[in-house]
């Protein structure tokens, strides 16, 4: 339980998935302009995180991993040369079937997410966060943490950034930065701040 | 009296439009509002306006920051002089203080003025002040050897970067002092931090055996492999009264936390700085390192035993939430933000100090982290507002 709860600290501020891997940045940059558009794409990634990790683990440790097929009869097959094409097409699926079960039984929460549910299909924070935990060898229920607290991390990231962009709309920066130039900037100047959580080991 | 009036309006002619230096005007602004008041006068009401501008907010902050400035100077003469094994005579300590702060108080304004001038000229604004206070406070929070080039790379990434990309004075989301040290801090790490760094090496003069220049946080960081209470290896070498009054190494402006405590107070006095966010950062600082003391029981050592006292009295940590948490443009706006904003910085301060074993000294990080996230405190702040409002209202 306290590996769990140390998990889930590091990959919330130390290890954040944004600002100390720089995974995600496409939506980050993109999505980061309201604060209450930034928090409901920050949901969805929480959400389709916390499914696609163990979903992903599952495949990788049944399916793919030297030896996961013997279960099958098939204990010399290893598949995990097919991981990242598997474990894009598990986010994929996973997020269209999230998008249909949302349209049928929550009408409100569709409309509040959007387009940013099918956005999150190629966000790569997800992808990653799907090949940490292969790499790291996670196990089922520490998958699972990792996804919801790398999604958490994320939104994070995201909130903190809209509130500043709403803050700074005003600006006078100078022309050729901005919109995504500054955004950089500022991303950068964030990561130097997290900065004061490298070095905590949990 | 006329002919110098006319020779002011004489010099100020070649300025203006038309004249020979007109596209230097934010130069000769510049110059002119910091000998002279303001020349202009209301043609429409309101009238009354308040002389409390922001070349006297600045000012304010910069009579606030001379006593922690001179003690520094006069400290660091005293470090130096200590480590070659000297008698700490004042005037020579002052002398070799002055040597050593001087030239980087010449750098940080020379650079930091030279790019507000070249972005005030291209954007034909005028020079702001906000130079004022940050080029004083850069020399104030660098350990005293920092190599100059490495002082005048970091004042260029921390004004252009850090200030004048979001349009200048008052658009910054980080404190720019702070993103110098900070950037310092990171890219050159060898030269900002360890034991040599806090004071001035005199040619041909060995370092004498007994002296450490190793500050008290970085003992206290120290104190687990010793197997002692960072307060036992603090006080072995630093006791509380030179901690309070400064005779202890570390950045120039830092150490006294006596003329720190008097800035702070002109500074409230005056309501230049906003005494909410200096209270929430002691509330913090002192609130989570009394329950890391519990959690820590009797027979622990490392820096978890140190105590609430201990932590205000060492480091930074006065001097950053005196002068830079307060920092009004990176601070956020609200009231209750702010208590917020102050209480999360002294929270953050002890975490780094105590449970991240990279840095033993976490102030600078804890601001500059905060600083990011005050437009979401405040925004957060501002919804619960209107959330009260609407339902009180609602009936």
């Amino acid at each position: 339980m306290e590996n769990l709860l140390n998990l889930a600290i590091k990959s919330i501020f130390v290890e954040n998935i944004l600002l100390a891997y720089f995974l995600g940045m496409c939506s980050y940059l993109a999505v980061s302009k309201r604060v209450d558009t930034a928090v409901g794409l920050g949901l969805a990634v929480i959400f389709v995180m916390t499914i696609t990790c163990p979903a992903n683990w599952f495949i990788y440790n049944f399916l793919l991993k030297d030896g996961a097929l013997s279960w099958a009869g098939l204990p010399d097959v290893d598949l995990s040369f097919l991981g990242f094409i598997a474990y894009i097409a598990t986010i994929a699926t996973m997020v269209q079937i999230v998008e249909m079960a949302v349209d049928k039984f929550s009408r409100k929460l569709y409309t509040a997410l959007g387009i940013f549910l099918p956005l999150i299909a190629v966000n790569c924070a997800i992808l990653g966060a799907s090949l940490f935990l292969v790499e790291r060898e996670y196990s089922l229920a520490e998958s699972t943490v990792f996804g919801a607290a790398s999604g958490a991390g994320w939104m994070l990231a995201i909130v903190a950034m809209a509130a500043i962009r709403q803050k700074i709309r005003y600006s006078n920066v100078p022309a050729p930065l901005r919109g995504l130039g500054i955004t950089m900037i500022l991303t950068g100047l964030i990561a130097i701040a997290f900065m004061c959580f490298s070095g905590i080991s949990l | 009296m006329t002919s110098k009036k006319n020779l002011g309006e004489k010099i100020r002619s070649l300025w203006e439009e038309g004249g020979r230096f007109h596209k230097y005007w934010p130069l000769f602004e510049a110059f002119d509002t910091f000998l002279f008041s303001l020349g202009t006068r209301t043609s429409r009401a309101p009238h009354v306006r308040d002389s409390l501008d922001l070349k006297r907010v600045m000012t304010i902050v910069i009579y606030a920051l001379v006593p922690a400035t001179c003690f520094g100077i006069y400290n660091i003469g005293v470090q130096s002089r200590m480590a070659h094994g000297l008698e700490p005579d004042f005037l020579l300590s002052v002398w070799t203080g002055l040597l050593v702060f001087v030239p980087l108080l010449i750098i940080s304004y020379g650079v930091g003025m030279f790019w507000e001038i070249v972005f005030s000229v291209i954007r034909r604004e005028e020079v702001s002040e906000g130079y004022l206070v940050t080029g004083l406070l850069i020399p104030l929070i660098v350990p005293p050897t920092i190599p100059w080039w490495q002082l005048v790379v970091a004042i260029t990434f921390a004004v252009i970067l850090g200030k004048e990309v979001f349009g200048g004075t008052g658009m910054n989301v980080v404190n720019p002092a702070l993103a110098a040290r900070a950037f310092l801090f990171f890219a050159y790490p060898a030269q900002i931090s360890g034991d040599g760094v806090w004071f001035k090496l005199v040619k041909g003069r060995a370092v004498v055996d007994a002296f450490t220049g190793a500050t008290p946080l970085a003992l206290g960081a120290a104190s687990k492999d010793m197997g002692l209470t960072a307060a036992d290896a603090i006080t072995r070498q630093y006791s509380f009264m030179d901690s309070f009054l400064g005779f202890i190494p570390g950045s120039i402006g830092e150490t006294s936390k006596l003329a720190i405590l008097i800035g702070a107070a002109l500074l409230i006095y005056s309501g230049v700085a906003s005494w909410k966010i200096m209270v929430g950062c002691l509330a913090g600082l002192c609130g989570t390192t009394w329950i890391m003391n519990l959690l820590a029981g009797p027979d622990s050592t490392g820096m978890t035993t140190l105590s609430p006292l201990h932590h205000l009295l060492l480091g930074g940590f006065l001097f950053g939430v005196v002068f830079m948490a307060t920092d009004p443009v990176s601070s956020p706006e609200t009231s209750s933000g702010k208590w917020v904003y102050g209480i999360l910085i002294g929270v953050m301060t002890a975490t780094i100090r105590v449970i991240n074993p990279a840095y033993p000294e976490g102030t600078m990080l804890a601001i500059l982290l905060l600083n990011v996230f005050a437009p979401l405190i405040d925004y957060v702040a501002l919804r619960i507002n209107i959330r009260s409002r609407r339902l009180r209202y609602a009936q």
